[in-house]
């Protein structure tokens, strides 16, 4: 679809069994454009994984994921997700792998005040061009602390959604700014913005919105730290709302 | 230009805030020496308090129509701490407790500026109610054997409670006729308190009960003084004792124990209690403030705080928001703090003024007000509600209430928090489920197409309450509001009580909020309160067996061609846009007869709080009226209303009718329109029949006729009188 070569990592011996089941597996699938390339390989997974990523020059990295994670994995970390916290490429990340593709309807993406957002939305609506997907949603998310002013009763109220409208209207401009010289015209593309923890609150809106996809920007860095006081990328890796795309 | 219009309005207030600023402070004097004496401390403590908070909190308070006080909530660890620190010298004991108080109220203050005044939140609601109910159980155990004459009486609570019986015998058979009269001015008291409600005689509830028992006790002693041959057969050791030069005689707080244990103990239970009692009222009051403004809760909590300080040093007790009174002053027509600082200005008069009468108030009167609030606390009623939440919601009531009893507050109120956490885990099955979700920030708000969405997430309990509290307290209540529980795998039932809070609050000032996404979550009982379960409006008791009125009532409308109901959910909605309603709570609208236009039907709501509640029932008829119609309140002109007019309102007189302006008192705010709307034809029909009370309002006409339920017969005639007044209009 994306007119790319798949490359299939196997971490593990080759063995004929194993590789009657690969066969097996691409002849159900629709007719690649250009030969699949299996890399067999043994070791760590996550090394080998993101090894291959580097040698190739992968542009895409895509792996299965369940759900949640449980306390102990949360710290130790299950594979997929190492491999999403440390690899060079954009990663894709399928909870619901199915056979039958299913049609993606919706869109969302973040629109953070950052440097790589210009490049994730630009990403998303080549993707939703790519994906026919009708409907892209850019969430804005706005911190709390960003509003200054607490509510305490109705004349602090009224300023405290002054503020917000306020903030609204210029993340608002902001996304324009940068949808301005994209052409979109097939695309419905809403901007949501909405108020919550950073990171968290898109997956949650997401989540409520049953979106098929969320793509997000790559975080800068990750170390145990961020793990143990979680923030942005790594609240929507502990509790996967949906597939994600992360956008390096 | 706005400043000085609320300025206006402020100045043209001030007449009814006097006024109600005055029955508060009759209602007040009696409360503030029975809660002190109670407190084990010196009467006029209780005075203090109230005249130090009301004035300090009216001044710099965040809240509008409360009033300030001391609370019944804090008797049970005052008298504690009393006892403890003093080491059985009482004086001493109360010297250190003030100390304890000023320390509290610093306290406080911290509380306020770290916004942590939301401290109640934290504490699941039937843990709380179990707490409510042992202070309740503890004054009552004391109080009553005080109400019998018997002030000697010691031991713990239950000891107390087992020695009732026997105070009841000795009263009877006692050959002490000190005692004897103490008792019976003590049960005609208790008796006072109860049956006030009961008679709705205007001139009569002027005056609040326990200003009556007041007002009666020492009419007594001047009976028995002058007209009576006998001498006063009350003892002066049971009558009220106040320092001889009341503004001279300050009790100074002794700091010399701050470093111990039992002091550091007794200052967190104080403190705990004050904020969580000041909360609950702050919160009950706001919904009952006529004008629905929103308490800048914090702000108060300071003033609170400050008030303490300053009234632990000048001997007095805690101040707390209190809600009987605030009630009282809400009923009264009180609309701003100014209400709050006549009180205290009153208190200081009488004080002053009748100090020789208060001396002759004899204990057992004062008591019989603390056992009557103690009953209120603790009652029956209050369990039950609880029960009918859940079997579970009891265990954790029983269990908070029993070790609050049988130890302290502190440990009784941990336990409660404790128990409840347990029982969610049980229910759930699933302790990890609270463990791993506890800090992450569950709720999410965004605003979509002029709706508010609130999607919560994992769970929702007592225990991350305040994030979904937060984001609730940034929607302006004229909006509309979803709360999507879908994602939850548990919402507690404190959480359901709050949000039916919330959307009665909505409801109040025109928004709208639901809920929704607990369709197929499965509930422990089928109370809207209840664990994970979706909130009825009305519990509709389709299969209940009518009642013989209600079986006449049905008669009368199949031959008056009207439609009888059970229920009604729409007159639930449109009744509260009523001035009527404004200050009174609506909790069921039964007996529904209805035609076209016309409703008829039996309204229940409750006016005021605590001692000062009363459930009402009547029986109302409202108009859908055709066309639009000019807000007014017409009513039987009496000497009730001179007193109305003297506290700022106005009649509006017709010219041409000076009967029907003798007869009725109009008012309301546009006086053009409802001239015009009072066309002669009108005023001839309202002149040839009955006078009823009517209200009207953007939904039509409000007809009430007593406070009370109506007969078959004079509901006929209400009905007739509802088609003869739709004809002429």
């Amino acid at each position: 679809m994306f007119n790319a070569e798949l490359v299939g990592v196997h971490v593990g011996n080759k063995n004929e069994q194993k590789v009657v089941a690969l066969e097996k597996l691409l002849n159900e699938a629709d007719a690649l454009q250009k030969p699949f390339n299996a890399i067999w390989q043994g070791g760590k997974p996550v090394d080998v994984i993101l090894q291959t990523c580097t040698k190739q020059n992968i542009d895409l990295l895509i792996l299965g994921a369940i759900q949640q994670e449980n306390l102990f994995k949360y710290y130790v970390g299950s594979i997929a997700r190492k491999i999403t916290r440390k690899a060079p490429c954009s990663v894709l990340l399928l909870i619901k792998p199915s056979v039958e593709r299913v049609i993606c309807k919706h869109i969302i993406v973040n629109g953070l005040k950052d440097l790589k957002t210009e490049e994730t939305i630009k990403t998303s609506i080549f993707i939703s061009k790519k994906l026919n997907c009708k409907k892209l949603t850019i969430v804005e998310e706005i911190k709390q602390e960003e509003i200054h002013v607490e509510v305490n009763d109705d004349r602090s109220l009224r300023k405290v959604n002054i503020v917000k409208e306020r903030i609204k209207n210029r993340e608002d401009r902001r996304v324009k700014n940068i949808l301005k010289d994209v052409d979109c015209d097939s695309l419905s593309i809403n901007t949501q913005s909405i108020f919550g923890k950073r990171g968290y609150s898109i997956g949650h809106y997401a989540k409520v919105k049953r979106a098929d996809l969320l793509i997000m920007n790559a975080p800068t860095k990750l170390g145990l730290l961020d793990r143990i006081f979680p923030h942005d990328l790594e609240y929507i890796l502990s509790e996967l709302p949906t597939d994600v795309l992360i956008v390096k | 230009m706005k400043k000085k219009n609320t300025f206006k309005t402020f100045v043209s207030d001030i007449p009814k805030n006097l006024f109600s600023g005055f029955v508060v402070s009759l209602i007040a004097l009696p409360l503030g020496l029975g809660l002190a004496l109670a407190s084990g401390a010196p009467p006029i403590s209780g005075i203090i308090a109230a005249i130090v908070g009301g004035t300090v909190v009216s001044l710099i308070g965040g809240s509008n129509v409360t009033i300030t006080g001391p609370g019944n909530g804090l008797v049970v660890v005052i008298l504690a701490a009393i006892t403890t620190l003093g080491n059985g010298d009482m004086h001493q004991g109360f010297l250190f407790t003030l100390a304890a108080i000023v320390i509290s109220g610093i306290l406080l203050i911290i509380l306020g500026f770290l916004r942590m005044g939301s401290l109640g939140d934290f504490f699941p609601s039937s843990a709380i109610q179990g707490m409510l109910a042992a202070i309740g159980i503890g004054i009552f155990a004391k109080q009553i054997h005080v109400m019998f004459g018997n002030t000697s009486v010691k031991g713990s609570i239950i000891q107390l409670l087992i020695k009732v019986p026997e105070g009841i015998i000795n009263l009877i058979k006692t050959d002490n006729s000190s005692m004897f009269y103490a008792g019976l001015v003590g049960i005609v008291s208790l008796l006072i308190m109860i049956f006030y409600s009961k008679i709705r005689n205007r001139y009569f509830q002027l005056i609040p009960a326990p200003m009556w028992i007041v007002v009666l006790s020492v009419g007594m002693y001047y009976y028995f003084d002058v007209f009576a041959a006998a001498e006063y057969p009350i003892d002066k050791s049971i009558l009220i004792n106040l320092p001889d030069n009341i503004l001279s005689n300050f009790a100074f707080p002794d700091f010399s124990k701050v470093y111990e244990l039992s002091f550091i103990n007794a200052v967190i239970s104080i403190t705990l209690i004050a904020s969580i009692e000041s909360l609950l009222s702050i919160k009950a009051v706001d919904k009952l403030d006529p004008l629905k403004r929103r308490s800048n809760v914090n702000k108060d909590i300071k003033a609170l705080g400050l008030a303490t300080v300053i009234s632990g040093f000048f001997g007095g007790l805690n101040v707390v928001t209190v809600i009987a009174r605030s009630s009282v002053n809400v009923n009264n027509n009180g609309s701003n703090r100014s209400a709050n600082f006549f009180h205290a200005s009153f208190l200081v008069a009488f004080i002053l003024l009748f100090a020789t009468e208060l001396r002759k108030i004899p204990l057992p009167a004062l008591a019989a007000i603390l056992v009557f609030t103690g009953y209120k606390l603790a009652s029956p009623d209050n369990i039950k509600k609880v029960f009918k939440v859940g079997k579970e919601q009891l265990y954790i009531f029983l269990i908070t209430l029993f070790t609050t009893i049988a130890t302290s507050l502190i440990t009784g109120i941990l336990v409660g928090i404790l128990v409840t956490f347990i029982i969610h885990i049980i229910i759930n099955k699933n302790a990890n489920l609270f463990f791993k979700n506890v800090l992450k920030p569950n709720v999410l708000m965004f605003k979509e197409d002029d709706i508010y969405y609130v999607s919560v997430k994992n769970f929702s309990s007592f225990l991350n309450y305040t994030k979904l509290k937060s984001k609730l307290n940034q929607i302006p209540e004229t909006e509309e509001a979803i709360i999507d529980f879908s994602l939850c795998d548990f919402v507690d039932d404190s959480v359901m009580e709050n949000m039916s809070n919330y959307a009665q609050s909505f409801a109040r000032k025109g928004g709208h909020l639901e809920v929704i996404g607990l369709d197929d979550s499965k509930s422990i009982s089928n109370h809207p309160f209840s664990l994970r379960k979706i909130m009825p409006k009305q519990i509709n008791q389709i299969n209940k067996v009518l009642t013989k009125r209600q079986k006449s009532i049905e008669k009368i409308s199949e031959e008056m061609h009207w439609k009888y109901d059970a229920f009604s959910a729409q007159e639930m909605e449109e009744l509260p846009t009523f001035g009527y309603f404004k200050t009174r709570e609506i909790s069921k609208v039964t007996n529904v007869l209805s035609n076209k236009d016309c409703t008829i039907f039996d309204a229940h709501f409750s006016e005021g709080k605590m001692i000062a509640k009363q459930t009402i029932k009547a029986t109302m008829l409202h108009i859908h009226t055709q066309k639009n119609i000019p807000n007014f309140t017409l009513d039987k002109e009496g000497i009730f209303e001179y007193i109305l007019d003297f506290a700022g309102y106005k009649d509006i007189n017709i010219d041409k009718h000076s009967d029907f302006s003798k007869r009725f008192y109009l008012s309301g705010k546009n006086e053009e329109k409802i001239r015009a709307f009072f066309t002669d034809e009108l005023i001839l029909f309202f002149e040839s029949n009955k006078q009823y009370h009517i209200e009207a309002s953007k939904n039509g006409l409000l007809i009430i006729g007593d406070e009370r339920l109506a007969s078959v017969k004079e509901m006929k005639a209400l009905a007739y009188f509802g088609i003869g007044l739709e004809k002429t209009l």
